[in-house]
């Protein structure tokens, strides 16, 4: 660590702990209106916490403080977000502060534990792996029938462009108000981007490879699994993450027009129209986290599976 | 030369045969919705409308299933009537006219589209020339697409609704910020395509940083920016009309689905549904018409 990298360090650290040493003066809580002394030390916190992420961001090398200056970067909003709140005493119903989301997300777990259940446990997984699954059977299915493909294909494409998630009525109509019916409609979501994608990484082995399977007279079967398949991972994996933030907004959405007293989406949408903000901000502090821990373990299964790819060797 | 003259020369054989299979299976998936149609309301037909001493053959089964009051599954043809008779039927800002419906949900994703894109297009001009801002908002923005951010949506609507905003406003927002990240993302990208021997040359005339996005990153992000701004529509469609769910809304295809679903019209839901699709058609291929005609002269795709 050299000279500038330990000078940029340390100018981080001490606006944090000057951060830290603010949040302690009886204004940052409310409960003593803000002296013009205390303005100015935000103001310098300011200016200090801007330099601090701008000294991280110019530094070079390891690939660590790239990830340190957004990690900075959302600390500080974060900070900001609960002083400017509580001191200028935002109403709780347009701007909640961190913290009292926090305490709402923790006086309120077994609720949000019930809906993330409802929610994320069997409509999304369920919903999910049915329709991405059924989309790569199709795929796999119609792999050899071209006059098929060229049917479907372009239809498939279409789906992309209409609001699917619409359906959630019709659902909620045949399959009652609880889970199934958000899982038929991330079924239907999830169904098409996993049939084009499959159907893309199909084509996706090169030509020698083909060829080569072809001189050691592979049947079509074998060129299958031990070709083509693997060769279509990556664009599996890819429309898998696609599928899993799509499930996660189709569960929720369809929530929104009909649901059980369960669940996130209903979770949202009732306590806003009551105006209990910190646990509608709580609900989708959890939806957020899901989808992003979704992502992380998709990224990391892909890593397992497709290990011998460019595209996963190279990062 | 552009595809465009290519495509006109192409003959017609060829474009039966790509069209033929796609033909083939409209035709299939509008068999299987007749066939679901008479299985889904056999039930209900044998209940509520034909006698009950058992007095009715097959045909007069088949003819119950498809004129049914509240189908379980509408056949196609009573949702292309009802969809008909409300374009027709009613003066065009009349409630029961779904044009009236789809301009409501148009205007404000329109609005929303445009104001997302302008945000978008300035803020990655800001991401790509601050290393600061790229590295600490940038991360955020590309995680931004790992999560529901549509779950926002009620919390827009109550925070612009307690500060006195209502109608157009709000649904534009959600649109809005629904277009923002894909736009953001993919103009970062395009706008860092340019090659490093093509900066150099900029660099080489003494071309000044305004000059060289004008002049090469605007004209190399086209491409990503296009598909961006596809997803960006579609998605601002969903966003406008789950806008329009909460109670109190009577106008816009969303309004218009929830009130549907309250009173069992299964017809309306349909007629709604095809409505809305029609509308993302419509809007995407708009867009991708301003993407052919922006660039035709463009060698690849």
């Amino acid at each position: 660590m050299n000279r500038t990298t330990f000078k940029t360090i340390s100018l981080a650290l001490a606006s944090l702990i000057g951060g830290l040493v603010l949040m302690l003066h009886p204004s940052a809580t409310s409960e003593m209106p803000p002296s013009p002394l205390f303005w100015l030390a935000t103001i310098l916190l300011a200016v200090l916490a801007v330099q601090s992420i701008r000294r991280v961001a110019a530094l070079d090398g390891a690939r660590i403080y790239a990830s340190l200056t957004a990690a900075l970067f959302g600390v500080w909003i974060l900070y900001f977000w609960q002083l400017l709140v509580v001191v200028f005493e935002v109403p709780k119903v347009l701007l909640p502060p961190p913290s009292l989301i926090a305490q709402s997300i923790a006086s309120h777990w077994p609720t949000l534990w019930g809906d993330f259940v409802q929610t994320v446990l069997k409509a999304v997984l369920i919903g999910w792996a049915l329709g991405s699954g059924l989309g790569f059977a199709v795929a796999v299915a119609i792999d050899r029938m071209p006059f098929l493909q060229r049917g479907l294909l372009p239809l498939a494409n279409l789906t992309s462009t209409i609001p699917l998630v619409a359906v959630a009525p019709i659902a909620v109509m045949w399959f009652g108000f609880e889970w199934p019916s958000k899982a038929a409609v991330v079924v239907l979501m999830t169904f098409f981007p996993m049939l084009v994608s499959t159907l893309a990484g199909l084509k996706a082995s090169g030509k020698l490879e083909r060829e080569l399977m072809f001189s050691y007279a592979a049947s079509y079967s074998r060129t299958l699994l031990a070709l083509r398949l693997p060769a279509a991972l990556p664009f599996m994996f890819g429309a898998l993450k696609v599928n899993a933030t799509l499930a996660l907004i189709g569960a929720i959405v369809a929530e929104f027009f009909g649901s059980p007293t369960q669940g996130l989406g209903f979770r949202i949408s009732t306590e806003a129209s009551r105006m209990n903000m910190p646990l509608v901000w709580g609900a989708i502090v959890v939806a957020a986290v899901t989808g992003s821990v979704a992502y992380a373990v998709l990224v990391q299964i892909e890593r397992r599976a497709a290990f011998w790819h460019p595209s996963v060797r190279e990062s | 030369m552009g595809t465009m003259t290519e495509r006109a020369v192409k003959p017609l054989t060829d474009r039966l045969a790509a069209g033929l299979p796609v033909a083939v299976m409209l035709l299939v998936v509008l068999a299987a919705w007749y066939a679901g149609a008479w299985a889904l309301n056999a039930p209900g037909a044998i209940e509520r409308v034909l006698p009950q001493d058992g007095a009715w053959t097959w045909q007069d089964l088949l003819q119950a299933t498809m004129a049914m009051q509240r189908p379980v599954l509408p056949a196609p043809h009573q949702v292309a009537f009802d969809f008909w008779s409300s374009l027709v039927g009613w003066p065009i800002d009349s409630p029961r006219n779904l044009l009236f419906h789809v301009a409501v949900t148009a205007e404000s994703t329109l609005w929303g589209f445009v104001m997302g894109t302008l945000l978008g297009l300035v803020l990655s001009v800001c991401i790509v020339h601050s290393r600061t801002l790229n590295r600490a908002l940038l991360p955020w923005i590309v995680a931004s697409q790992t999560v529901p951010v549509l779950a926002i949506a009620p919390i827009v609507l109550v925070i612009l609704g307690s500060l006195g905003f209502s109608g157009v406003a709000p649904k534009a927002v959600i649109a809005m910020y629904l277009c923002f990240f894909p736009v953001t993302v993919a103009m970062v990208q395009g706008l860092r395509s340019p090659q490093v021997i093509e900066t150099e040359m900029m660099h080489t005339y003494a071309a000044s940083k305004w000059q060289a996005l004008w002049l090469l990153r605007l004209p190399a992000a086209l491409p990503f920016l296009f598909p961006a701004l596809r997803v960006g529509i579609a998605a601002g469609l969903v966003g406008a009309m789950v806008a329009e769910l909460p109670t109190g809304a009577v106008a816009g295809l969303g309004a218009r689905l929830l009130t549907g679903s309250y009173y069992g019209n299964t017809v309306q839901i349909w007629s709604a549904l095809v409505m809305s699709a029609l509308l993302g058609l419509t809007l995407t291929s708009v867009v991708a018409l301003i993407e052919r005609v922006v660039l035709r002269h463009r060698s690849q795709p």
